[in-house]
């Protein structure tokens, strides 16, 4: 209440004056970064980075807020990435329906957030590493299920071909179309966990995660409250795999496999999954490994197959240092210029 | 602030394309591998193979020196085409030798239509429609296909071995379906007859049901499966009697199940099988590419004789300097020499020579291959037959095997193909 009575003597600031100087930086970086880096980095590295910061988003906000790990998200993705393309058109004729762009996209988002909601409500009603457990037993089945299924998924093979449809006479699946695609997306799903974050919603489910016994006592409904936060996490998912089909122009069973779920992990917790920037922070750092870890390895006259040794010491090292991601390493130095700013006094501030 | 907008500009800079173009005196060759998962072992020998042949070459095609990069994959489509990407437009290689497996050879066909300027010699993939369905101008493959590595075994079963019923058992997803076509058509039209199939799930490990529903009145089973799948099925079928012959798919008796411990595997002699090689083979080409292979690497570093994977990728690159050698090194033009020249004329391999048809994809030789004891306690393959000139139709003209249909679980249709022929 305090915060409301202060609001009306004190002149609200303009919103864009409440954003501080690094984020203008990293706006004007990333919004000029067409200019000065090639193709290859624009849609593959940089492309890769934002679909998966947003899948590991969704993961982020699950664990992060709602105090729930969650292994399903990047097969949430993957359905999203299968409705694309069997709602739209794909090489497969015979099962893709070949549907307009404004039907397929929501009617993917849906399923995937569908799919996404009745896994959460499984899921909420365990805690810790059973939550952890149910999440990844369901992506091993949901693997399986599409090798398996020839009617719908179309098996081993899946889907090729998927691409995104000529908008506006843009070809999107151009380097710098896409980058600006991907980096839209990128920023409204951010946008939208923080909004949401804030929002009594997200106030909740922080509660939730904190006292979840208390928050009954008073009142709200702790499982709605999770299966709600399984929903929204759901369609930033479902959003990041419609991208990811289209950038690989195909989606197949080896797309959401097992590997693929643990990686969304690895980045999320790399990245430090206290804010919503963590996980772009963590994709960064994994694709710049997965792509460039093989060409270190040669230049330093190693035989390039041992390339996953370097990525495995990439992430030890991050997580040994930081058991809190990238974001908490940033933290501690913040905290440590802070005390380190008055040596006369030796205060803190 | 200042300090920050210094640090992401120099940051900037690094991310400036950091790998030009190759020079005008080098010719990069891009080599697209599975080196993680189930393939890595075999990958790695593709790996050694290309080394080979450019070893053999002197280091140098068409007047050029020859530089290599290694991407490496891990079998699934995805990571394929993100590797060959980073090949063409961050390393700039001129030729792409790869992948390794089926669904990545379908993912690069369609890859390749988006760099038409650029050529695509396969690996050692091998699904059918990657050169049969839509194939692309700028795609190449000079090792057979699955279904023609199963063609000449159904020929030998039926006049050599008098097998004429058969149940089959094989793996449920495309390769299995391919591989069990090249035998179906060919073990079909020699008047050969299909009881019964069975499709297991790829990584399946019990198999008691299938051998259960088993026929009885059959002279053979038929057997598409590889690997630990295969191992398993035999440990159980061993021990549910083990009564009737076997025929392998091609994969059935490689080196992984030969060398496998455990009695079970004795159920496999006698069996034939089909492959792309025979490792006994006695044409000189092949003794000589064999002798080469053991000397170039210490013996710890290689397998003991080259596996189909190094095969396919010794041959790719083979191929790539072979072309190069004769265009004098001329990739201008979008490559259109190059390709000419990998087209034209027949390439003599250690597995005989290959010819392209019009999809640019081989027509050779399929060695047929028996399970034998080798006297000390362990099991070798040892070379029966082999069938010359098979090419991509299986030697039906185009519209037969068109009308047949693409390989699945219920094509081809067995007694339409006895009947017509």
């Amino acid at each position: 209440m305090a915060l409301v009575e202060q609001g009306k003597t004190v002149a609200q600031p303009w919103w864009f004056e409440r954003i501080t100087a690094p984020w203008w930086v990293l706006a004007a970086v990333l919004l000029t970064m067409p200019v000065w880096v090639n193709d290859f980095i624009l849609f593959q590295v940089m492309g890769w980075t934002f679909i998966l910061g947003m899948i590991a988003l969704s993961m982020m906000f699950l664990a992060g807020y709602g105090g729930m790990v969650s292994l399903i998200q990047m097969s949430v993705a993957a359905m999203g990435g299968y409705m694309v393309a069997i709602f739209g058109t794909s090489g497969m004729g015979e099962i893709s329906m070949g549907l307009s762009w404004w039907l397929y996209i929501p009617i993917a988002i849906v399923i995937a957030a569908i799919f996404g909601t009745i896994v959460g409500a499984l899921a909420v009603r365990t805690e810790g590493i059973y939550t952890i457990m149910i999440t990844l037993a369901i992506a091993a089945a949901f693997f399986y299920f599409t090798r398996q299924n020839y009617t719908i998924f179309n098996g081993y093979s899946g889907f090729n071909l998927v691409v995104p449809p000529m908008l506006f006479g843009v070809d999107w699946r151009q380097p710098m179309p896409f980058y600006y695609l991907s980096l839209g997306c990128a920023v409204l799903c951010y946008l939208a966990v923080v909004y949401v974050a804030r929002a009594p919603f997200g106030l909740a489910l922080q509660g939730v995660r904190d006292n979840p016994r208390r928050m009954a006592a008073l009142g709200f409904n702790v499982t709605a409250h999770r299966v709600a936060a399984y929903t929204f996490a759901s369609v930033i998912a479902a959003i990041g795999g419609i991208l990811l089909v289209w950038q690989n122009a195909q989606i197949a069973p080896g797309t959401a496999g097992i590997p693929a779920v643990i990686d969304i992990l690895v980045i999320a917790v790399v990245g430090g999954i206290s804010r919503p920037i963590g996980p772009f922070i963590g994709a960064l750092i994994y694709v710049l490994l997965r792509t460039f870890s093989p060409d270190v390895l040669m230049a330093f006259g190693l035989s390039g197959e041992r390339f996953k040794l370097l990525i495995g010491l990439g992430f030890l090292t991050v997580v040994f240092f930081s058991p809190d991601g990238v974001l908490g390493l940033w933290d501690r130095w913040q905290a440590r210029r802070a005390r380190s700013r008055d040596p006369l006094t030796g205060g803190e501030t | 602030m200042k300090k920050a907008l210094i640090a992401s500009v120099s940051v900037g800079a690094l991310l400036l394309p950091a790998a030009a173009m190759a020079q005008d005196d080098t010719v990069k060759l891009g080599i697209l591998v599975a080196l993680e998962g189930a393939f890595a072992e075999g990958g790695a020998d593709g790996v050694r193979n290309v080394e080979l042949a450019i070893q053999q070459a002197g280091g140098m095609a068409g007047g050029k020196k020859i530089e290599t990069v290694v991407a490496p994959t891990d079998t699934t489509p995805d990571t394929t085409v993100r590797q060959a990407r980073k090949l063409i437009e961050q390393d700039g290689v001129d030729i792409i030798l790869g992948p390794l497996s089926g669904s990545e050879g379908i993912a690069m066909r369609d890859y390749a239509k988006t760099i038409p300027d650029k050529t695509v010699i396969n690996g050692i993939s091998g699904a059918l429609e990657t050169t049969w369905v839509d194939p692309a101008e700028n795609f190449f493959r000079f090792n057979l296909d699955g279904a023609q590595w199963g063609a000449g075994l159904g020929t030998y079963v039926v006049k050599e071995k008098g097998w004429n019923r058969v149940a089959t058992v094989a793996a449920d997803y495309s390769f299995g379906y391919t591989n069990f076509l090249g035998f179906a058509v060919d073990f079909c039209r020699a008047g050969g007859e299909i009881v019964e199939r069975f499709w297991v799930p790829l990584g399946s490990s019990d198999f008691g049901g299938v051998i259960a529903a088993l026929p009885d009145d059959v002279d053979a089973i038929y057997l598409g499966v590889g690997g630990t799948d295969a191992i398993n099925f035999l440990n159980q079928y061993n021990q549910a009697g083990a009564e009737t012959n076997l025929i392998g798919g091609t994969i059935m008796a490689d080196q992984t199940v030969l060398t496998s411990r455990g009695r079970a595997k004795d159920a496999l002699i006698g069996t034939p099988t089909s492959g792309a090689l025979a490792e006994d083979n006695p044409d000189p080409a092949w003794r000589e590419y064999v002798a080469a292979y053991q000397e170039a690497f210490p013996e710890g570093e290689r397998f003991p004789s080259p596996s189909l994977f190094g095969v396919g990728y010794y041959v790719a690159a083979l191929a790539a300097i072979d072309a190069l050698n004769e265009i004098d090194g001329d990739l201008s033009g979008g490559q259109a020499k190059f390709r000419e020249a990998l087209a034209d004329d027949p390439l003599d391999t250690p597995l005989g020579p290959v010819s392209l048809n019009e999809n640019r994809q081989a027509t050779g030789t399929v060695f047929i291959n028996e399970v034998q004891d080798d006297g000390q306690g362990g099991l070798k393959n040892v070379m029966v037959g082999k069938a010359e000139n098979v090419n991509q139709t299986l030697g039906m003209t185009v519209e037969e095997f068109t009308a047949m249909g693409l390989p699945s679980r219920d094509t081809p249709d067995c007694a339409a193909l006895a009947s017509g022929g």
